[in-house]
């Protein structure tokens, strides 16, 4: 069996704590079932995860960081987008 | 069933646990991919790790002072209670697979019917290992079945390998003196009714991996009163060379 025919996942663990699935790392794998074993016996030896979600490499669409200005640079100046910029009037206290 | 009794049952799941765990500890560093690798040497240390709790609660039967290490790695090889088929040498990864295929369907079953024991630490200690040797039994069963309708090389090394190891399953299901001792009084396992289970579950499995399943005839036995093959005196020159050597080291 030639390690170079098995396709690269992406391995994502949701911790005990964690509500949502983080990305950890990669591994080769034949089949997803196959990937989940790896993974578990990979990512998950120091009790770090309840869930795994494994996803071929190849089915991952990314951003080119060609296009990084384009995509993210004209949020920088809209900082009303964020919740401090506004001012909460005294009577609603704490939120 | 006397104490001598119930330590001499012990000690041979504890040796069939480390003996295990000694050879698959082996393919650490030259799995055949580096996540095989981690997979065969997590499970060896789940086997080491159940035959420390074994040893342990062996040591206390006996009761002359002597601790898990000094029972794992100061015996001589007659002393040593494992069945022979663990004992066996790795061979390629296929015929490692079936070996632990083989053997954890037994183990499982076994850990299954013993953690119904009147015995208070064997019945916690089936109840422990259970998901462990679930989880090996599936890690190898999958890969039986990727090798059987694999390519035509993984398939004639995965028949051979069964062909091979058959003689040597039969010694799991035998019974003697000091099982049905066991058994009598409540805590052991009858080896006997595990056997046809254990051939229906190994008969589904060969069959979707599209292998022959070989037909019983003569069996190996004599690993659990203590008379192995030429192989177990190897791996104990190797196991025991430190702490022979430096008796007592810790790190």
């Amino acid at each position: 069996m030639n390690k170079a025919d098995w396709p690269l996942w992406e391995i994502f663990i949701r911790s005990k704590s964690g509500l949502a699935h983080k990305h950890v790392g990669s591994l080769h794998a034949a089949d997803s079932k196959m990937a989940i074993e790896n993974a578990r016996d990979v990512y998950t030896r120091r009790m770090e995860g309840v869930s795994l979600w494994v996803v071929k490499s190849s089915d991952i669409t990314a951003s080119s960081p060609d296009e990084k200005e384009i995509l993210f640079d004209p949020a920088n100046d809209k900082v009303y987008r964020h919740p401090t910029f506004y001012e909460i009037p005294p009577e609603i206290g704490h939120m | 069933m006397t104490n001598d009794q119930l330590f001499e049952y012990t000690v041979r799941l504890a040796d069939n646990a480390l003996i295990l765990g000694q050879r698959l500890s082996e393919w650490c560093g030259h799995g055949p991919v580096l996540e095989e690798d981690i997979a065969l040497t997590n499970t060896a240390l789940d086997q080491l790790g159940q035959a420390t709790n074994l040893f342990k609660f062996a040591a206390e039967l006996e009761g002359k002072g002597r601790d898990e290490d000094q029972l794992a790695f100061l015996r001589d090889v007659t002393e040593y209670k494992n069945i022979l088929l663990v004992e066996l040498p790795n061979g390629d990864y296929a015929n490692t697979i079936a070996r632990q295929f083989f053997y954890s369907t037994y183990y499982y079953l076994f850990l299954r019917e013993l953690s119904k024991s009147k015995h208070e630490f064997l019945s916690a200690f089936a109840e422990k290992s259970l998901k462990e040797v679930k989880y090996h039994w599936q890690h190898s069963s999958d890969w039986v079945k990727r090798m059987g309708d694999g390519t035509e090389e993984s398939h004639t090394r995965i028949q051979k390998a069964i062909n091979f190891l058959w003689e040597y399953t039969g010694e799991m299901f035998m019974m003697d003196a000091i099982d049905q001792a066991a058994l009598e009084a409540g805590y052991g396992v009858d080896n006997t009714a595990l056997k046809n289970e254990w051939n229906n579950i190994i008969s589904a499995i060969l069959n979707e991996a599209t292998l022959e399943m070989p037909a019983d005839g003569w069996f190996h036995k004599g690993g659990k009163i203590g008379r192995h093959s030429e192989h177990m005196g190897f791996i104990l020159a190797e196991m025991q060379f430190l702490q022979k050597t430096y008796p007592g080291a810790k790190w």
